[in-house]
């Protein structure tokens, strides 16, 4: 399992960078932390003529914390995520989701810009944009440009960048403080893809009616999903079992995902439901 | 009840030793297959069959010829007459025609099956030719299920007119009459899904050829060198003094590596023809298509009471699916799944039919406690549900029909045809023993009252069940040990270190029989240049038959070193006595060891046993399963064994805990996962999932030596294989019992979550 | 293309291309075969090495992108003769059988309790999940690796 024959470049620029891509015309390819494509490529799933590895670009390694929300770099590592501090309170559903990326090794070099632009509907990072209505900033020779989470996951690795486009950095919007949120994964292993996660976030009034309901699903579709129904049937009710018992359902009537050798897609239906009870209560009864 | 072993000085022997081996393999100094280059070799990769069944029309490898650093590709037209097969290791007289050809030429069976070689300069511009070479196949209907198999429909050999080489008969008294007297019975289905052993080395080889000495050297040699060698020696047509199997450090056996496999051939083909040093190093991707496949067993099963719980009879089937072809030892896990089945249970009349049939997928050989695993599984199934079925508590039965030790030896069933050891019996124990070791340790009086129980969201669940072992698979095992100039002792044995801690091993055995302190033993072993004749490490022998052939040369050592001390000191061997590595006179005079060197000791040991031995045990296990998620987590797991003579208990520990870890990702997760067109599902290790260290971290062992194995003067038994045998059966009981409000029955493994929820879920809607 | 860079702290030169793996051109190119490579495709944890601090897959990082860098490998692990406390602490629990795993598992651990000398069980296991072990159902290494950690508080202490 070789890896197949391709030409390497580290600009130090992200012009430069763009114009390497240019000039590779669709089949040069960025290089972030590599932790996802360079087993593709030792399958020889992809045989790029060029590698543009992007670890010598400046700036693209930063977690910024302001008004507008969090701004991750690029090449911001999951080990730099979790490491970080502040995320506990700034937006403490990245950690939570982060916690079940893939294992030590991998969390000290992937990275948060190779996994928005990898697109796997089973990795927690795209859910977390899509959930959280992250703006992705990128650059290409057309230009700088935002795209929202919601316009960038087309399909099942699969995004609407196009070739000579680089991420350089994800905006989580603000997090209010009393935001009640949870993140329940299940994969068969540690590590392992998730046969199904959820991430939810919603913010309550005084007498605990919930509004604002984001919920993204992991792993049960093409592209990281957002469960529109649940989130509307979530609005305006207050977490009880009932509650819990109904927007379950209802996530799992609205997901349809595929079965594989892993887990059929009955099972996977069902689970969204179970996984997105659990987190809402442990959001409920998380104290603040 | 210890056997009357020799006296020593040293107590090496028992004592929880650390290893030899572990300081090269600690420092990174261990020196596995692909640490190994030779100048000017070449890399081989191998094209495989991207289709289940077909027709090869063609086969142009002209691109990949063209491409720089590719120097040969070698398909099945480059091997002169007949296509070589590769011999079985336990020939019966059905299954000859289904030998496994060491390259396709006409037809592939089965998705990986090699059908070309491309031999490079690196293994990446190899990896590159096999992407450009033109393979065009006409596929035919695959045979990938049971019923497909059975039906003869499709034949995967037009010229033998079935599917099924070989249908084992397993036979004890008279089932039938058994039956037809019984207040009770019990019968259900059950499968185990095919998976494989997965060492953590890939296989490797490095095969070089001497044109002018005319000798074949093959490096990567592993449980059964000096077999291989006489194999590759007929197949290349060789004298077998012309090829040298060269064991390096091996990571990892486990039963399916050290087989010969197509691959071998061809490597050390590649070599000869070309003149070149060729070197292969397996990838993971192709090691899961490549080597042998194992424990895809269905049954329909069916045992007899008394109304108080005693076993009067068995009988069933039980059907195999060995895949493509029949390899060296395919056979293996088909006749020992009838033979073992009733395992540590006295079952005074079994008829069982075990069905081997071909199909396209991997051929199938063993791995770790082949047969025995399935068998266990299927009784234990069965043990649980007759209790309840007879109102018996889970122990009681259990404590009804263990063999004690007043039957020993105790026989098994006889299996026909034979290949080579159709009748066997266990050879002493008491099996009441470890069970009540467990019963007590497991604290099963107090966990009882948990069956069943919905703890925070969890339904808890124990179970109880037994097992026994083979070990010691003959029939010789040669040794031998020769004074080194630095006055250490050099024992060469056949015996072959898979990573299971040999060097210790012998060391302690020698060191002991010798009374010399272990740092003057140094262990060489594995490779055909050391002996004229050696068997190997496989079915749980190399303690117990290398150890035993260690305590004959060790005699005979000691024998010539008096020799040579009576003639230095002028007198008769007999005024002549050996201890410690000194020899002494009544009046004091002594001559060390060391200083014999020049007059030479070099002799050899061997050990003749063609009777196995069965260690013999008992594991509980306590899970909790969440029915939301369909997860099983294994709360406690308590295994204890009796091994007849524990040589080492860190080692014999190890290999326990080890085996029962194994055993958790066969009973969960690792499923070598097929589609109906007979493709592969699972390529990779994110798909094969073997248990992680955060999975199962709770394993407890207790080793017994209460009754030491009558067939060999060391009283040991094989004991490398057991820890895996009782998990399925165990573990299953555990989630039946857990899951007991539901009625589900988990007969079907593995239990991954998705099938545990969908138990729990159909047997709802059936509520 | 030549790379430099320093490997268990000698200056070090290899002539790769841009496809070698870090692991391959420490075994192949810098003959340090003590870096083993189970999968090459990063699940396996057996090639891990310890680059600029960081345990990382040294099948899924490319040997160009170690110009400049710091590798440790199990060799540089190791003394000139004798054990490590956590190479004996891994003799002493039989954390080994075949041996295969053992060099990923010990920079995997040499980092994390470099780090985090007070890593609890659960830390270890969780960090170790990355690291398949066929032999000894891990239930040895986590022992070794706990009494290990008693030698990292003592060398943090001593810094």
């Amino acid at each position: 399992m070789k890896l197949p024959h391709f030409d390497y470049q580290a600009p130090a620029s992200l012009d430069e960078a763009v114009a390497l891509l240019v000039a590779g015309d669709g089949g040069a390819r960025p290089l972030a932390g590599g932790q996802s494509f360079v087993p593709i490529m030792a399958f020889r799933l992809a045989e790029p003529s060029m590698l543009v590895d992007l670890r010598k670009i400046p700036g693209l390694d930063q977690i910024e914390i302001g008004d507008e929300g969090v701004r991750i770099g690029a090449m911001v590592r999951w080990r730099d995520l979790l490491d970080d501090a502040r995320l506990a309170s700034a937006l403490p559903l990245l950690p939570a989701a982060i916690d079940h990326v893939a294992h030590y090794q991998i969390r000290n070099r992937g990275t948060v810009g190779g996994s928005l632009a990898h697109a796997d509907p089973a990795a927690e990072m795209p859910t977390i944009a899509l959930t959280c209505d992250a703006v992705i900033d990128v650059i290409g020779s057309k230009g700088k440009r935002s795209i929202p989470a919601a316009d960038l996951f087309t399909g099942p690795l699969m995004t609407s960048l196009d070739s000579d486009e680089i991420i350089t950095s994800v905006l989580l919007p603000a997090w209010p403080a009393s935001r009640r949120w949870g993140f329940q994964e299940f994969s068969r292993r540690r590590g392992d893809f998730a046969l199904a996660g959820i991430a939810v976030f919603y913010d309550e009034d005084a007498s605990g009616v919930v509004a604002n309901a984001h919920i993204g699903a992991i792993s049960v579709g093409d592209t990281p999903l957002r469960l529109s129904k649940a989130e509307a049937a979530l609005n305006g009710r207050k977490i009880d079992e009932a509650t819990l018992a109904e927007v379950a359902a209802v996530a799992s009537g609205e997901v349809d995902p595929n079965g594989d050798i892993h887990a059929s897609a009955r099972y996977r239906k069902a689970l969204v439901g179970t996984l997105l009870s659990r987190a809402l209560s442990a959001a409920a009864n998380r104290k603040a | 009840m210890k056997p009357a072993s020799h006296h020593t000085q040293n107590s090496y022997v028992g004592g929880h030793i650390e290893r030899v081996e572990d300081y090269r393999f600690l420092r990174g100094e261990g020196q596995y297959l692909d640490d190994v280059s030779r100048p000017g070799q070449w890399q081989a990769a191998f094209l495989r069959s991207p289709v289940a069944h077909g027709r090869i029309v063609k086969i142009d490898a002209s691109a990949a010829l063209a491409l720089p650093g590719v120097h040969a590709v070698v398909t099945a037209n480059d091997i002169e007459g007949e296509i070589p097969t590769i011999p079985f290791r336990r020939p019966n007289p059905t299954i000859g025609p289904y030998a496994q050809p060491i390259i396709a030429r006409d037809k592939v069976r089965y998705y990986g099956e090699p059908v070309a070689m491309v031999l490079a300069d690196s293994a990446e511009l190899a990896e590159d030719a096999l992407g450009v070479i033109v393979l065009d196949i006409d596929t035919l209907p695959p045979v990938i299920a049971r019923e497909a198999a059975m039906s003869d429909k499709v034949l995967l050999f037009d010229e033998v007119k079935t599917n099924v080489p070989t249908v084992f008969n397993a036979d004890k008294g008279d089932a039938e009459a058994a039956f037809a007297a019984a207040d009770y019975t019990i019968r259900d289905q059950f499968y185990t899904q095919r998976q494989t052993a997965l060492p953590m080395e890939t296989r490797g080889l490095l095969a070089e050829w001497d044109a002018k000495l005319g000798k074949l050297s093959v490096s990567g040699a592993a449980k059964l060198p000096f077999f291989n060698r006489k194999a590759m020696a007929k197949m290349m047509k060789l004298p077998e003094e012309a090829v040298d199997y060269i064991e390096l450090d091996v990571g990892g056996g486990f039963g399916a590596r050290g087989e010969f496999y197509p691959e071998d051939y061809l490597v050390a083909f590649g070599a000869r023809k070309f003149g070149r040093p060729v070197k292969w190093i397996e990838d993971r991707r192709e090691h899961l298509m490549a080597i042998g496949h194992s424990r895809e067993c269905s049954s329909d099963v069916e045992l007899a009471f008394s109304k108080d719980g005693v076993i009067l009879g068995m009988r069933g089937s039980l059907y195999v699916n060995v895949g493509a072809y029949v390899r060296p030892n395919g056979m293996t896990p088909v006749r020992n799944a009838a033979q073992f089945m009733s395992g540590p249970y006295r079952v005074p009349a079994i008829h069982l039919d075990a069905y081997a049939f071909v199909s396209n997928k991997t051929p199938a050989g063993t791995y770790r406690g082949p047969g025995r695993y399935e068998g266990c599984f299927f009784i234990e199934r069965l043990m649980d549900q007759a209790a309840a079925g007879l109102g018996i508590d889970r122990l009681e039965i259990r404590r009804r029909n263990l063999i004690t030790h007043a039957e020993m030896p105790y026989p098994l069933a006889t299996v026909l045809p034979s290949d080579g050891r159709a009748e066997t019996q266990c050879d002493s124990g008491h099996h009441l023993e470890p069970f009540e070791l467990v019963v007590k340790d497991s604290n099963w009086a107090e966990k009882a009252a948990l069956q069943g129980k919905l703890i925070d969201g969890r339904y808890h669940g124990i179970a109880i069940g037994s097992f026994i072992e083979g070990g010691a698979s003959g029939p010789q095992e040669n040794v031998r040990m020769e004074l080194h100039a630095d006055g250490k002792v050099g024992l060469y044995a056949g015996s072959s270190a898979i990573g299971q801690g040999l060097e210790t091993i012998l060391s302690q055995i020698a060191a002991d029989a010798l009374e010399l302190p272990m740092e003057r033993i140094e262990v060489f072993h594995g490779s055909t240049t050391y002996l004229k004749e050696g068997w190997g490490s496989f079915g749980s022998r190399a303690t117990v038959m290398g150890g035993s052939a260690v305590l004959d040369a060790a005699k005979k050592f000691l024998a010539a070193f008096k020799i040579h001390a009576a003639a230095r000191l002028g007198v008769t061997i007999e005024e002549v006595t050996v201890s410690e590595g000194v020899a002494r006179t009544a009046d004091g005079r002594s001559v060390p060891l060391a200083e014999v060197v020049k007059d030479g000791i070099n002799v050899d040991g061997s050990f003749k046993n063609q009777t196995p031995t069965y260690t013999y045990g008992t594991s509980f296990a306590h899970v909790a399963v969440d029915a939301g998620t369909g997860h099983v987590e294994v709360i406690d797991y308590v295994v204890a064994d009796d091994v007849g003579r524990i040589i080492n208990s860190m080692t014999l520990h190890g290999q326990v805990m080890g085996a029962a870890v194994q055993g958790f990702g066969s009973v969960f997760s690792e499923e070598l996962v097929y589609s109906d067109e007979g493709q592969l599902m699972v390529g990779s290790l994110a798909d094969y999932l073997v248990p992680l260290a955060s999975d199962y971290p709770v394993v407890r062992c207790h080793s017994l030596e209460s009754y030491p194995s009558p067939t060999n003067p060391l009283g040991a038994k094989g004991a490398g294989e057991g820890g895996i045998i009782p998990v399925g059966g165990v573990v299953a009981n555990a989630v039946a019992n857990a899951l007991s409000s539901f009625g589900v029955k988990p007969n079907v493994l593995p239990l991954s979550p998705s099938r545990v929820w969908e138990m729990i879920e159909d047997a709802r809607a059936k509520a | 293309m030549k790379i430099e860079l320093e490997v268990n702290g000698a200056a070090v030169s290899a002539e790769v291309t841009p496809r070698m793996t870090l692991a391959d051109c420490l075994r192949h190119e810098l003959h340090l075969t003590g870096t083993h490579v189970g999968c090459e495709h990063g699940v396996c944890g057996a090639c891990t090495v310890i680059v600029n601090g960081d345990a990382v897959r040294g099948c899924l990082m490319l040997a160009v992108q170690a110009q400049g860098a710091k590798v440790t490998t199990v060799e540089g692990l190791s003394l000139e003769e004798g054990l490590t406390p956590l190479q004996q602490a891994f003799k002493h629990h039989h954390a080994l059988q075949c041996g295969f795993c053992t060099p990923g598992m010990l920079t995997t651990l040499h980092a994390l309790l470099t780090d985090e000398p007070e890593a609890s069980e659960e830390r270890i296991r969780d960090v170790i999940s990355g690291n398949i072990c066929r032999c000894t159902g891990y239930v040895p290494i986590i022992e070794a690796a706990m009494d290990a950690r008693a030698s990292y508080q003592q060398s943090r202490g001593d810094k």
